[in-house]
């Protein structure tokens, strides 16, 4: 009584609101160019994306960064895309995520929160997130369940909180979530620059999947529900990944390039349109990047001749460019790769070699005239005033001057 | 829409039942993601409203469709809730 859909139209938008984010999270998968933030799309930019998002077929949107709570447009996009008939996702870290914001949000019609924690306990989730975060973000899920709304506790897992499983499960039934989302990082961007820092031993990947199962053993039909994304260089079969290029999903990155994923930015040689060139319907359909790696006919042994060809679409084009530098190379994840000993070299270094991890440099939060990178911690006994998205301040040369309500700082993961 | 002695069903917490003009097809949003349904889907969906059993929502589907099966509904119903896209409706409690 219900079909995949064959029709060749998304499903499904990620909406990268902007790549601001008072966290610092070294497990970032946003892009390390600072660069890469200049000209985010403005709110009538957004309104009209997510009209020819519907028109194209997304019934879905995720709206993510960066933080998407450090646009003070946000309710609006959220009514514009409600109206429209959309479903809507805020994925966001709730730090500003205050009671008047969310019942802005409410009323504007949101759908879902995915609320991210950087782990179970404030010490060790707030020394990842580079903030003092943790015990806002309890507050924010508390807000959400009052308000009716579906709640997801969404954990990237790494070397220093993939242990704490059990604990995060635990979490998520105190915050009362409906579905609890343990994501192993996904390495682009910051997770890339940090790979040997965040890599989990293949010992710690195997325990965390046996505490998944236990805990999904304990709870059986109740929630949280567990979605579990496994840590993938460990692996040998490669992911599904986005159920194939340009298939089912699309990514609007801040400044209006159309990816197909948002990772696929990096890939060299493939020339992504803005929403500012072309209509989506175009470039969906029609653009020589969306159509490269489509259906089958751009495999190479040994993928072209493979019974799973259908099933994993030969991996993840971003990874196969970003460890072979060539896109359309058999992701070397799959055992049947050529390159599939740099994975295992990989695993293998990290866990033989460990780095310290470079924390996250994020542009200003631009809330309450912000201007100032979020890059080092307060200096000890500094009472600067500060803004509510990036409190406690973001840096010695923050000069806002922003009231220190009841609301919060922030954080989400991208994805 | 009465409905029978057994478990009653109702749409879980987010999940919306919909028309997409685009494809002219019923669907199921929920925060996972989407679910295209076909005629006799949406139907079942939007008589999981809470009022209605199997065995109810069976015999309302009957009287606009031929043959109709129990085991089908059953089936279907079955799968929506192991996905946590419906779930009984229990006024004892609040769902949280
Ligand atoms: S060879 Fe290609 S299609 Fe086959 S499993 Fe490996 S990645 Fe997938
Ligand atoms: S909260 Fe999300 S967007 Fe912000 S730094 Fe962490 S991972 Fe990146």
């Amino acid at each position: 009584m219900s079909a995949a859909p064959q029709d060749g139209r998304p499903l499904g938008l990620l909406a990268e609101l902007t790549y601001r984010c008072p966290l610092r999270c070294a497990y970032c998968s946003n892009p390390v160019d600072p660069g890469a933030s200049a000209g985010e799309l403005a709110f009538a930019e957004w309104c009209r994306v997510l009209d020819e998002a519907r028109a194209l077929g997304v019934l879905q949107v995720h709206l993510s960064g960066g933080e998407p709570l450090v646009r003070r447009d946000l309710p609006g996009i959220v009514a514009h895309a409600h109206r429209i008939g959309l479903y809507t996702s805020l994925i966001t870290g709730g730090q500003a995520l205050s009671a008047a914001r969310l019942a802005a949000l409410t009323a504007a019609g949101l759908d879902h929160v995915q609320l991210s924690v950087q782990d179970a306990r404030a010490a060790e989730a707030d020394a990842i997130a580079g903030r003092p975060v943790h015990a806002r973000k309890l507050a924010a899920a508390a807000l959400v369940v009052r308000a009716g709304l579906p709640l997801t506790v969404n954990a990237v897992l790494h070397r220093a909180n993939i242990g704490s499983v059990p604990a995060l499960v635990a979490l998520a039934e105190h915050l009362r979530a409906d579905r609890l989302e343990l994501a192993n990082a996904q390495y682009y961007g910051w997770a890339l620059l940090n790979r040997r820092a965040l890599l989990p031993t293949r010992e710690q990947a195997d325990a965390a999947e046996a505490a998944v199962r236990a805990a999904r053993r304990r709870l059986g039909d109740g929630r949280p529900e567990i979605v579990y994304v496994p840590a993938d260089l460990h692996d040998d079969v490669p992911k599904p990944c986005m159920q194939g290029w340009g298939a089912r999903q699309l990514t609007v990155a801040p400044d209006g390039k159309v990816l197909p994923c948002p990772a696929a930015a990096q890939i060299s040689g493939l020339a992504f349109l803005t929403v500012r060139q072309a209509p989506l319907e175009e470039i969906w359909f029609r653009s020589p990047a969306f159509n490269r790696f489509r259906g089958t006919d751009w495999m190479r042994e040994p993928c072209r001749s493979c019974p799973r060809r259908e099933l994993d679409h030969g991996g993840c084009r971003c990874q196969a460019f970003q460890l072979t530098g060539d896109a359309a190379a058999t992701d070397p994840v799959c055992r049947l790769s050529p390159h599939h000993a740099l994975v295992t070299g990989i695993v293998r270094d990290a866990g033989e070699r460990p780095a310290e991890p470079v924390p996250r440099r994020s542009p200003p939060c631009g809330l309450n005239s912000c201007r100032a990178p979020h890059s080092s911690s307060r200096p000890a006994g500094s009472r600067r005033p500060t803004c509510p998205c990036c409190r406690p301040p973001c840096s010695a040369r923050c000069r806002s001057a922003a009231p220190v309500s009841g609301s919060a700082t922030s954080s989400s993961v991208p994805g | 829409m009465a409905g029978g002695g057994g478990v009653r069903w109702r749409l879980c917490r987010g999940v919306r039942l919909g028309h997409d003009p685009v494809r002219d097809t019923g669907v199921l949003l929920h925060p996972e993601g989407v679910l295209l349904l076909n005629e006799t889907g949406a139907a079942v969906l939007a008589l999981c409203d809470g009022t209605a059993d199997v065995d109810g929502i069976t015999a309302a589907l009957s009287r606009r469709y031929a043959a109709v099966a129990a085991e089908d509904v059953e089936q279907f119903v079955r799968r929506l809730a192991r996905r946590h896209l419906i779930e009984p409706d229990d006024p004892t409690e609040t769902g949280r």
